[in-house]
């Protein structure tokens, strides 16, 4: 038994508690990307993710992005099974996973040639290969190294052997289960992390278990950072942005679920799903601790009516899932529309349709969210674009749903899900719980649809509540929640479910618009790809281009002031995730071409030609792919190929 | 649990209820639609527990007998076809003070919503379930159901159904955590109304399967076991069913069977011919599932608030981190 402390396991190293270079130049950079992949199971996400709070308590922005393969034990050293994490780090606030990686710690070559084959390595990438294949007892792997790695150097990227394996055995005989620590630390060395911060962080991640694993994980920290000093030839610095007010560092999904905690729902029934489900895993890890229940259903159908019988109950609760599951659960949905029976839906969107790309990010629901569910289904549909509106999204999402007796639907995405970016610690505020629910005895005569003639609200009954009995049905019924076969009380009904989205309308602020109010284009978003287009609208302004952009946040409904925006640009754009005819293709007209859903959505409510452009390549879209596009669009139609 | 000394002033003051405070509006199911007799079993059940109307919630599906909660002057849910379990679970979940019955069909049950009737029994939450089984499709007109009689000829199987029928009582005995389960018909009023609130009195699922005439689409299927009592098996145990010197002379088929008896149980629900009629299994001490969840609290917005900050801190990066370990400039 190792009788030392966790403490004393991270005291500072006399020997490297000072980062200050010997004898190399630490280059500024005001960015960076750097990646770490290796076969799953050999510690690249841990690494990645322990390198981004590092980055993010030295005060340098940070987005990261997971390097998933679909499947848990994807063979070794395979091209398709590289797992990881994909860091930017900033000197300011990092809004977006950005372009192209500049730095690669590969454990292997076939993981590394997945990234190079997706094209996520800029062309003069600087690459630190795992060398141990070179003596392969395996001719064959042998030789396999020995191409592809002479084949990237030809390629022009600046690969360097490691023998991180070598380096790590001399502290560790399983050098598989430590090598992603010799990596961070020779990553520290790299970016001028200090090292003290590291040991810390070490300590946090291991918190629970033995000191010896603490400390031999911090030996390997120490060891991989020695090692970059001494034998790599550069080092960076980006200098960090001090924030003044305590900052959040958690992915979107994590963020999702702190929101459930802040908006005072008790109840979330899920199923599970990739890639919602760390939702619910965290969740079900606090929920309790805050006299909360997640509840695992047998199936996606039950999960929603479950969390439907519970907020008819009264308690407002929540549903998590993804567009599988979703569709499963569409009329589930419709049943709480036409009870009004507030709900709320988180639907983390993936690849589609059927089974699709779990892990991938795509924009694929919005229409289905707006309009799934057989029948006039209306629904509120909300997307956060960055991990802090995960967290308020749901809290505003509770309200709206218990102030309106609807659903609302929240649509982040798989990019979200599982990029980490710090935000401002949200200060606790009583006015997110909703009100404790009436529970006043109903007076005679009471009727549980008593619908306001103008923004169809009414007050619901719930039960325990003596007097407001009721049968709630999913038939059409009258302001009594009697049965209705009648064409005027169905037709009123209908009218009265559809006049609170516009009563909700009324309330909604016209979203600030990113640049001038006025120019020559204007780029529309939702969802995930905010942080990406702000950034390459900058870009392009910084050029003398007149592009602004507008993110909408409210999808159903649209928030009021967009026509009037859209109206004072030449030409309007969307750039989504998700399919839109390329117009440029040989079968392809004004009469069959195919828009993205946001494109759709304005073009028919504000009769403006919105054009668009989208990809669906499961990868976060770039700010230079977003600058590419706009360009091209904004050349006079003639010259556009 | 602060609210029990307001409940408790509340039921001081509570009325006696009669039937009629039950009862709304007239049933629109066909006249000898054995629906009607439990629904006036249940209503004489409410009056005679002195159930809260108010705190009463009655779940169905879709079907004939899901319209039942229409029909009763308390709280009830129509929801969808197959999801009344699901969301009387979610009721129960959020407010365990309630009483909540579920009234579904075989075909609700035992077809659409089969999975979620083998997940409901496994969470066992107190809650008593009816299942109105008549052996066919009736409000769509005449299709087969899972517990249709092979043979049964119906609009989709004009030639008679092609398979066994499935049954409702081993299935559910083959379910773990199964706590109560029970067997009754609807032309035994007296019996029926027994068994439910034998049921309603578990504490857990309690499942009765009742066999129900459907006079419209199934007229006479019953008809061989109505017109022979012997052909029906009244099951007794010390406890269990009240059954009168009436009811006993014409129902003479009697079993003494021990309820704990989960092998005999499963014995006796797979026989069709004679019915078996009472208390198949009940086993009073597996968990129920809201208990398990320690379902029920009421929080205070600082609970909330002292949990979520806990929660903030295991992520927070606070200032003072990071202005102590800023790198001299190159």
């Amino acid at each position: 038994m190792n009788e030392m402390t966790a403490e004393a396991a991270v005291k500072p190293h006399p020997r490297t508690s000072k980062s200050a270079p010997t004898g190399k130049t630490a280059v500024t950079l005001s960015e960076h990307i750097v990646e770490i992949v290796s076969d799953s199971g050999e510690g690249a996400q841990r690494c990645g993710q322990s390198l981004a709070a590092i980055a993010a308590r030295m005060g340098n922005g940070v987005w990261t992005v997971e390097i998933i393969p679909a499947e848990i034990r994807p063979p070794a050293r395979s091209v398709a099974g590289g797992s990881g994490n994909r860091i930017r780090l900033g000197s300011g606030r990092v809004t977006n996973g950005g372009n192209e990686t500049d730095l690669v710690i590969a454990f292997n070559e076939q993981v590394l040639l997945g990234r190079v084959r997706n094209g996520e390595l800029k062309a003069n990438c600087t690459i630190l290969l795992e060398s141990m294949w070179r003596e392969s007892t395996d001719k064959s792997i042998a030789a396999t190294y020995v191409q592809t790695h002479d084949q990237l150097v030809a390629a022009g990227y600046k690969v360097i052997e490691t023998p991180m394996e070598r380096e790590c055995r001399t502290i560790v005989a399983d050098a598989r289960r430590g090598k992603n620590m010799f990596a961070l630390g020779m990553l520290c060395n790299i970016y001028s992390f200090d090292l003290q911060i590291a040991r810390e962080q070490i300590a946090r991640t291991f918190g629970k278990k033995d000191a010896s694993v603490i400390e031999s994980n911090v030996k390997l920290l120490n060891a991989g950072y020695d090692w970059a000093e001494k034998n790599l030839e550069f080092k960076y610095r980006i200098p960090a942005t001090r924030s003044t007010e305590p900052q959040i560092v958690t992915d979107g999904n994590t963020a999702l679920a702190l929101g459930v905690l802040a908006s005072g729902m008790e109840i979330c029934a899920m199923y599970p799903i990739t890639p919602a489900t760390s939702v619910s895993h965290y969740l079900s890890s606090v929920f309790e601790k805050v006299g909360g229940i997640v509840h695992q259903a047998e199936d996606e159908i039950a999960a929603c009516t479950f969390a439907i019988g519970a907020s008819y109950a009264g308690k407002c609760a929540v549903t998590v899932t993804s567009g599988p599951g979703y569709s499963l659960k569409q009329e589930a949905i419709g049943l709480a529309v036409m009870g009004e029976i507030p709900l709320v839906v988180i639907n983390v969107q993936r690849g589609g349709p059927s089974t699709g790309q779990p892990t991938k990010v795509h924009q694929g629901d919005l229409m289905t969210a707006i309009f799934g569910s057989h029948g006039d289904a209306p629904k509120v549909v909300m997307a956060p674009g960055t991990i802090e509106d995960c967290f308020y999204s749901v809290v505003t999402a509770r309200k709206i749903a218990e102030t309106f007796n609807m659903v609302v639907v929240i649509l982040s995405d798989a990019s979200l899900a599982s990029s980490q970016q710090p935000f401002t610690r949200p200060q606790f505020s009583e006015a997110w719980l909703a009100p404790p629910v009436d529970q006043s005895e109903v007076p005679e005569g009471g009727k549980p649809y008593d619908w306001n003639p103008t923004t169809g609200l009414a007050r619901r009954f719930i039960p325990g509540q003596p007097g407001g009995m009721h049968t709630l049905t999913g038939l059409a019924h009258d302001d009594q929640s009697h049965v209705a076969y009648d064409p005027d009380t169905n037709e009123s009904s209908i009218r009265a479910r559809s006049h609170k989205l516009a009563a909700l309308q009324k309330t909604l602020a016209t979203p600030p618009i990113f640049g001038d109010e006025k120019g020559d284009l204007l780029v529309i978003g939702w969802g995930s790809t905010k942080g990406a287009i702000e950034e390459a609208v900058t870009h392009l302004r910084a050029k003398g281009h007149k592009v602004s952009s507008l993110h909408l946040t409210f999808l159903q409904p649209m928030a009021p002031g967009i026509e009037e925006i859209m109206r004072r640009f030449k030409k309007v754009i969307t750039i989504e995730g998700n399919w839109s005819d390329d117009p440029n293709d040989e079968i392809i007209d004004p009469s069959n071409r195919r828009y993205s859903a946001l494109a759709i959505l304005l073009r028919s409510r504000y009769l403006i030609d919105v054009d668009c452009w989208s990809e669906v390549r499961g990868q976060p879209i770039k700010p230079s792919t977003i600058e590419r596009i706009v360009l091209e669009k904004l050349k006079p139609r003639e010259a556009q190929s | 649990m602060t609210g029990h000394a307001t409940e408790c002033l509340l039921r001081m003051f509570d009325q006696h209820h009669e039937l009629e405070d039950y009862q709304s509006g007239v049933p629109r199911w066909c006249t000898g639609c054995g629906d009607n007799a439990i629904l006036a079993a249940v209503q004489r059940l409410c009056r005679d527990e002195d159930l809260r109307p108010e705190k009463t919630v009655f779940v169905s599906g879709i079907g004939c007998s899901s319209r039942f909660p229409h029909y009763m002057k308390t709280y009830g849910f129509h929801g969808i076809h197959g999801r009344a379990l699901p969301v009387a679970e979610g009721i129960k979940m959020a407010r365990p003070d309630l009483n909540v019955f579920v009234n579904t069909g075989d075909g609700d049950c035992c077809s659409i919503g089969a999975a979620h009737w083998i997940h409901a029994i496994r969470y066992n939450m107190n809650m008593t379930v009816m299942l109105h089984d008549n052996q066919i499709y009736g409000l769509t007109k005449k299709q087969a159901s899972p517990t249709s009689p092979r043979g049964t000829k119906s609009n989709t199987t004009p030639r008679g159904s092609y398979l066994e029928a499935l049954q409702p009582l081993t299935v559910t005995l083959g379910v773990q955590n199964v706590s109560f389960v029970a067997q009754a018909v609807d032309w035994i009023p007296e019996v029926l109304y027994d068994i439910i609130a034998k049921a309603y009195r578990h504490k857990g699922l309690s499942f009765v399967r009742i066999i129900q005439r459907c006079p419209e689409w199934l007229p006479n299927v019953f008809e061989p076991w109505m017109q022979d009592p012997l052909r029906t098996m009244l099951l007794t145990h010390e406890g269990g069913l009240t059954i009168s010197p009436n009811l006993s002379k014409i129902y003479k088929t009697q079993e003494r069977h021990d309820p704990s008896n989960i092998n005999r149980a499963r014995e006796i629900a797979s026989l069709q011919d004679p019915i078996p009629i009472g208390i198949l299994y009940h086993n009073p001490d597996v968990p129920c599932y809201e208990e398990l969840r320690d379902a029920g609290h009421r929080r205070s917005a600082r609970y909330i608030k002292v949990g979520l900050d806990a929660e903030f801190d295991k992520f927070t990066i606070w200032p003072q981190d990071a202005d102590s370990n800023i790198q001299p400039s190159a």
